[in-house]
Formats: C-alpha cells, sequence, structure tokens
C-alpha cells in the first residue's frame, strides 16, 4: 500500500513512534515495584462487571415458572407478592407506566429501568438484601425473566440467557438524556 | 519516696489554688489515648435514618448549623449507605485495576502509601441533598434542609497514578468503580475525570477514613454528585462505556417534566446556606452586632462571590470569603449585622468563578419542575422573629 513516494517521510515518523513508545514505557515503570501484575484468572474471579450489550453476563438459562417460585422465596417478603413493594418501604418493581411526565411519576423496573440487563446485574450483585451474591446464574436468569413478565415485557412462555436478556428492549429504553451543565438560568 | 512527697506538695498547692480561684476542683480526666469532646458538647449529634426495616439502607446527616470553619469532624461527617458498612481487614483489602490497560494490577494499602501522596480538602455532598426543599418540605433546620453535606481534609493517591501504572489504554473512556459493601455498589466514571482531580484515598482529616466513609479505601471525586465516590473501593474496571450501573440508572438520574431523564450529571451545583442566625437557633440579648455566617460550595471550581440579604431578596451585599478559598470546598463566609431588633429575612446566594448563580427554588423548578429530586441547590432563607427566634420559612 506504501508507495516508495511516501518512504523518506515514513523513517522520521517511526522515529517518532519508537519515541513515544519508550516514552510509554517509562511512564509505566514511573513508579517501579510498586502494585503486583495479576494474572487474567485473578481478574476473571473478580470482574463482575455486567454491561448493557450483555458482555460480562456468564452462560446461564431460566424461565418465567422457574422464576416465579425463585421470586417467591427470595424477594417477595420485601418486594411483595405482584412486586407492588411494601410499606413505601421496599421499592415496587412493577406499574408506574405512562406516569413519568406527570406530578405522580413513579420509577419502576417496568416504567423507568433503561435495560434489562441492569436487572440481572442488581439481582446479582445486591439480591436478596440480606443474602446477596448467593443466587447461581440460571436462578438470577429465571427471577430477571418473572420480574420483566410481571412488567407485561416478555410473556409467560419466555426463556431468557446471555445471549436473549440483552435483546430485551424495555420500554423506557430512549427515555434517558445526557446532562448539559449549567441548566438553570437565575436572574440578578 | 522523694517523688511521691513532691507529689503530694504540689496536690497540695493546687487544691489551695482552686480553692483560691475557684476553678474546676477535680481533675476528671488527663491525656486520654483518644480524645473525647467537653461533655457540654455531647449533644452535637448526627441524625440518622433507616429507609427500610432491613438495618443499612438511609442516611445520616451533619449538625452544619452547629459547626465552625469548613472543616466536618470525622465523626459527624454524613452518611449514605445502601447496603450496610462492611467490616474490612485493611491487611486483606487490596484494589484491582483492570479492563483497557496493559497490565491488570493490584494495590495492596501498603504499595498505595508507598507512592506520591495529596492532601486536599474537599466537600462531599449526596446529591438528594436538599430534596425536600424542591418538593416544598423545608427543612426546619440546616441539618434538616442541607445535612447530606460535609467536607474534610483527603490524603491519599491521584487516580491518574495508578490508572498510567497498569498502563491505561488510549481508546478508555469510562472506569467502573466498584465497592465491597454487601450490594458491590458500582458506579461508571468519565475518564476525563479520572484523570483530571479523582483521588483514591485512604485518609481523612489525618487519621483513616472513618469505617462509614469506606474504610479502608474510598473513590473520591472532588465536586461530583457522592454517590459516585464509590466506598469501600477495591475494584476498577476500565471500560469505553458505562456499564448503566443500577445505581447510574435507576437511581440518581433527574427525572424533567416531559418524562426524560438526565443521566450522569455528576457535577453538584453552586449552592451556599446561613448557618448561624438559623432555623432552630435564637439571637439573644436583643438587638445590636449579630455575625452573618455560612457556608457555600461548587462542583464547578471555586466560589467566587457569595452575597447575603436582610430583606427576603430585595436587596443584597456582598459577604466577606474567609481564605482560602479552595476548589470543590466548602468556603465560609461572613457578613456584619447590626439588627434592629425587628423581623427579618435573611438570604445567601453564591456565584462560582465560570459566573454561574445560585438559583431560586422558583428557578429550579421552572427548569427541572418537581419530580427531578436530585442536585437541588435552591436559594435558602430562614425568618428571625423580633424576640430572636429563627425558623423555616
Amino acid at each position: 500500500m506504501c508507495k516508495p513516494v511516501f518512504k523518506p517521510v515514513f523513517k522520521p515518523v517511526l522515529k517518532i513512534v519508537l519515541l513515544l513508545c519508550a516514552a510509554t514505557a517509562f511512564a509505566q515503570t514511573k513508579y517501579p515495584g510498586v502494585g503486583k501484575p495479576v494474572a487474567a484468572d485473578r481478574v476473571k474471579a473478580a470482574d463482575k462487571t455486567v454491561m448493557a450489550d450483555g458482555r460480562g453476563l456468564p452462560a446461564g438459562k431460566g424461565n418465567v415458572e422457574t422464576g416465579r417460585a425463585l421470586y417467591k422465596t427470595n424477594c417477595a417478603e420485601c418486594h411483595n407478592e405482584a412486586g407492588e413493594g411494601r410499606d413505601k418501604q421496599w421499592p415496587a418493581l412493577v406499574g408506574g407506566t405512562g406516569t413519568l411526565a406527570t406530578k405522580a411519576a413513579k420509577k419502576t423496573v417496568g416504567s423507568y429501568w433503561p435495560y434489562a440487563t441492569t436487572v440481572w446485574d442488581t439481582i446479582a450483585r445486591s439480591m436478596p438484601y440480606n443474602n446477596p451474591g448467593t443466587l447461581k446464574p440460571d436462578e438470577v436468569y429465571a427471577i430477571t425473566a418473572f420480574v420483566l413478565h410481571l412488567n407485561g415485557i416478555v410473556p409467560a412462555t419466555q426463556e431468557l440467557d446471555e445471549k436473549s436478556l440483552p435483546l430485551v428492549k424495555m420500554p423506557n429504553r430512549d427515555g434517558f438524556i445526557p446532562t448539559v451543565h449549567p441548566d438553570v438560568n437565575a436572574k440578578r | 519516696m522523694a517523688d511521691r512527697r513532691s507529689f503530694l506538695g504540689l496536690a497540695a498547692v493546687l487544691t489551695a489554688c482552686t480553692k483560691s480561684s475557684k476553678a474546676p476542683s477535680v481533675v476528671e480526666q488527663s491525656m486520654a489515648p483518644y480524645g473525647e469532646r467537653a461533655a457540654a458538647e455531647a449533644s452535637i449529634l448526627r441524625t440518622a435514618t433507616e429507609r427500610t426495616a432491613s438495618v443499612g439502607v438511609g442516611s445520616s446527616t451533619t449538625p452544619l448549623q452547629e459547626l465552625h470553619g469548613v472543616i466536618t469532624p470525622s465523626a459527624l461527617h454524613f452518611e449514605r449507605h445502601h447496603a450496610g458498612i462492611p467490616k474490612i481487614d485493611p491487611a486483606k483489602h487490596t484494589l484491582l485495576v483492570h479492563g483497557l490497560v496493559a497490565q491488570p494490577m493490584e494495590f495492596s494499602l501498603d504499595d498505595l502509601k508507598r507512592l506520591p501522596a495529596v492532601t486536599r480538602t474537599h466537600f462531599i455532598e449526596c446529591s438528594g441533598n436538599g430534596g425536600g426543599e424542591l418538593r416544598g418540605v423545608a427543612g426546619a433546620t440546616v441539618e434538616k434542609s442541607h445535612g447530606l453535606l460535609s467536607c474534610s481534609e483527603w490524603t491519599g493517591v491521584p487516580l491518574k497514578v495508578l490508572l498510567e501504572q497498569a498502563g491505561v489504554k488510549p481508546e478508555a473512556k469510562w472506569v467502573i468503580a466498584e465497592g465491597a459493601d454487601a450490594c458491590r455498589m458500582a458506579r461508571s466514571i468519565p475518564m476525563a475525570k479520572c484523570m483530571e482531580d479523582a483521588l483514591v484515598v485512604y485518609g481523612q482529616n489525618g487519621e483513616a477514613l472513618r469505617p462509614g466513609q469506606g474504610y479502608p479505601l474510598r473513590l473520591l471525586l472532588p465536586g461530583f454528585e457522592g454517590n459516585s465516590s464509590v466506598k469501600w473501593l477495591d475494584r476498577l474496571h476500565v471500560t469505553q462505556e458505562p456499564a448503566q450501573s443500577n445505581q447510574e440508572t435507576a437511581h440518581y438520574t433527574d427525572l424533567l417534566p416531559n418524562g426524560k431523564a438526565r443521566q450522569f450529571s455528576f457535577v453538584m451545583d453552586t449552592n451556599s446556606v446561613i448557618t448561624r442566625p438559623s432555623g432552630g437557633q435564637k439571637i439573644t440579648g436583643g438587638a445590636g452586632f449579630v455575625e452573618i455566617s455560612g457556608i457555600a460550595w461548587t462542583g464547578n471550581g471555586k466560589i467566587k462571590r457569595v452575597e447575603v440579604s436582610i430583606d427576603g431578596g430585595k436587596t443584597w451585599v456582598d459577604a466577606a470569603l474567609e481564605e482560602p478559598v479552595l476548589s470543590r470546598s466548602l468556603v465560609r463566609f461572613r457578613a456584619p449585622w447590626v439588627w434592629d431588633g425587628k423581623d427579618a429575612v435573611i438570604q445567601s446566594r453564591a456565584t462560582d468563578e465560570t459566573g454561574y448563580l445560585q438559583p431560586t427554588r422558583d428557578e429550579i423548578v421552572e427548569a427541572r419542575g418537581t419530580n427531578s429530586q436530585y442536585h437541588y441547590h435552591g436559594v435558602k432563607q430562614w425568618a428571625v422573629k423580633a424576640d430572636g427566634s429563627v425558623t423555616n420559612v
């Protein structure tokens, strides 16, 4: 691809690139010996990040019916039988559709949350409240499917896995805009 | 024995002095290994609110109206937890840096303390601070209206140093910070902030972080909403996109009247409040000189100006700002006032170095409606009555 005419230009460029590489190497050893390089398996064990496009989701699957039973055991005590929440303490998981532009806005999984992966991630990392991190991936897929079904987002026959979950389009997927500062104009 | 005799002799002299000068007759405590405040000050406390029947979801507020200067005593720093305070062995705690880096790295507390340290004074404010004011349920005291705000001297390592130590890649745009609390709370932080002034801190006001502030290690994002300064920090995942975690979607997003929500708002807007005289206090001794004093702060950088009104916002005078005026720190302002003993409505409003003026509640409602429960920063006023009592209005 490089025609000979570019050759004289190329050599100085290469020199600069090499210098930059050396500078980068220097930056990496600015504080030599501080911190321990870690191997991939250590990272893999610690890395619980789930991205909105599904990267980081573990292999597994679960359906609405399995989720219904698991929800009853693990979630209903606080979020109530049908996800309606309890005593204004624990948040409702359902309802609120069509309320976001009203004074009685109700933010739930169904009305507000933009990504289905966030439902999976929230359950996996922080639920049930008194015993977080104990549900197996299959159980988290199942409870996620049930909670989405409670909101009418997936049918009663739905099974979800690491491939299909990120494809679920949440009703409020396009409900968020990046903040621009400042947005309030005070008058003197 | 000679020593004992001279000690007794000294005691006799001290007793004699005590009797003649009416100084305290008994030394109750001397040179405690860890100091206590005066017993008469022990009623100055945070107020804790649990939000659910499960322990660990809630907040405690700083009694700002009782404090001097700009530093919040560590024991009075506000707390906001989503799953309690974890018990962490500092000897086993590490910070993992991975993702878009040349070499994933792990840092122990000892590793971090080998690196060049910086100490900086910054406020932390929960983005829900003042949410009650927006809803029209104005707080009766500064603690009730603004108590999810504190300011400390923090010591640690610039996050930039750790990212460079791991060889952060040019395509990296976000860092997902995760804590070791029970819910493993996570927030995605823009790379620009990570490289600008973000700190990974282990020190607070000269000693180790308090457990409620993330012991042994927390992220400290100067001027950003408190929730993003992840406590009990043990993992930094360098990525190209945000994770869209629970705390940056379901919560800490600002719902507008049209049903859309602002996301990644981060920066705490320019704000101020008079702490003395303020709601719940009383001016004793009648008309005469009373110093008006309060605090101002902004996530935009430095506070440039604070004005005070004693007539409900009709006229304003400049308050003096106490030096040093530090970036993304509380600033103490003071204005002399000769009170005529009549009813008055006192207010403060701040302007930051970008020229942004603190708005009124009405101006915020006009721009954001009343569902946007975060980032409230409206002008706060107090009514001083002829009897010296100060109330919220």
